[in-house]
């Protein structure tokens, strides 16, 4: 019996669908649980399913390599599901012509704070100069954040694990910290969403409100626009 | 829906090609995200001669569905990031700090600059 339960593992565990189904349904039952708890900001579900799904998989002893052959095809979702933030921005054009000015400054001010306030406090606690490069990138979506601290010297896997980190915090920090600054345009809040914690605060702006969604999707772009610019300047 | 899913694509697919023909420090998708602006807007312009699909709101539904989603699409990097934890040790502290105060700093200041202009200037 032990060893017929051995066998059918060592075949599951090869095939790309395990995985995949794991995902999948430890995102469902996550997600149901951060609705139950009426999306209260630390339920983040992002946190709650990496943590689930991370247990299960070093658990088991499988290699990240063999999660990612299942777990690729979500991952892959990812570039489509980006160009697709272009329907809310169409469909909320008029309010987005109407905000130009205020999303320019508040992007420029915004992406500077992060940047600086990042880079100071880490060398002022004596991080290494490879970290702090690391660091730098970190508020910009992770494909670009890699790029950025790879090209200066920096450790490209530590920026993505700082990449997934800073959105995490971002999501979690995002709803109590303007609900006490008393920030309600959803403008705004949308937007630092997705300025401060790319793809993953605007997930979680989405699920606020589409119009805070939008926001974020905005300022995801245009801050790994400007980021890769400034770093390179910064540093 | 197949060919709105093909369309989606098709932009993510120009932009990885301009982004790695011009070396624009933004991501493919990114670009496919202005591609798929003018798409919509391309359509506007000629609503009669476009497909059915392109007309009857498929198109937008498509895109909403792939978006309804969005953070199960960050777990396969975030559980790299659980085996990777191992690269923060030694800096741990400066990089906690670092995160968490930069991060709360970026999200008020971006907020409360665009609060600020836009109530000024009535936005």
């Amino acid at each position: 019996m032990h060893e017929d339960v051995f066998a059918l593992w060592v075949y599951l565990a090869r095939s790309p669908l395990l995985w995949l189904t794991v995902t999948i349904l430890a995102y469902c039952l996550c997600d149901r649980i951060a609705a139950a708890l009426r999306r209260a900001p630390l339920a983040n579900p992002v946190l709650m399913t990496m943590c689930l799904v991370g247990l299960l998989v070093r658990g088991t002893g499988t290699p990240y390599a063999t999660y990612f052959d299942g777990a690729q095809f979500i991952h892959f979702l990812l570039g489509p599901a980006t160009v697709a933030l272009a329907i809310p921005l169409y469909q909320h054009r008029h309010m987005v012509m109407r905000s130009i000015l205020p999303m320019a400054c508040a992007l420029i001010a915004g992406s500077v704070t992060a940047l600086i306030s990042a880079v100071l406090i880490a060398r002022l606690l004596g991080a290494p100069a490879a970290v702090v490069t690391s660091i730098a990138p970190k508020s910009v979506t992770a494909a670009v954040a890699m790029g950025i601290s790879g090209r200066l010297g920096g450790d490209p896997a530590l920026t993505a694990v700082l990449v997934i980190l800073t959105g995490i915090l971002g999501a979690i920090i995002v709803t109590p910290l303007l609900d006490w600054l008393r920030i309600t345009d959803k403008r705004a809040r949308g937007f630092a969403a997705g300025l401060a914690a790319h793809g993953i605060g605007t997930a979680r702006a989405f699920q606020v409100d589409p119009l805070s969604g939008t926001f974020a999707g905005i300022a995801m772009g245009l801050n790994a626009l400007l980021t890769a610019v400034i770093v390179p300047l910064l540093l | 829906m197949l060919l709105s899913l093909g369309l989606i694509l098709l932009c993510q697919l120009v932009g990885e090609a301009i982004t790695h023909a011009t070396d624009v420090p933004v991501p493919g998708p990114v670009i496919g995200v202005v591609l798929c602006l003018l798409l919509l807007l391309a359509r506007d312009q000629a609503l009669r001669w476009m497909p059915a699909e392109l007309r009857d709101g498929t198109f937008e539904n498509t895109g909403r569905g792939i978006l309804s989603h969005l953070s199960l699409l960050f777990i396969p990097a975030g559980v790299g990031v659980v085996q990777r934890l191992d690269v923060l040790a030694g800096n741990a502290l400066a990089i906690a700090v670092s995160l968490l105060v930069s991060t709360i700093l970026g999200l008020a200041v971006t907020a409360w600059v665009f609060h600020f202009v836009a109530r000024r200037l009535h936005a």
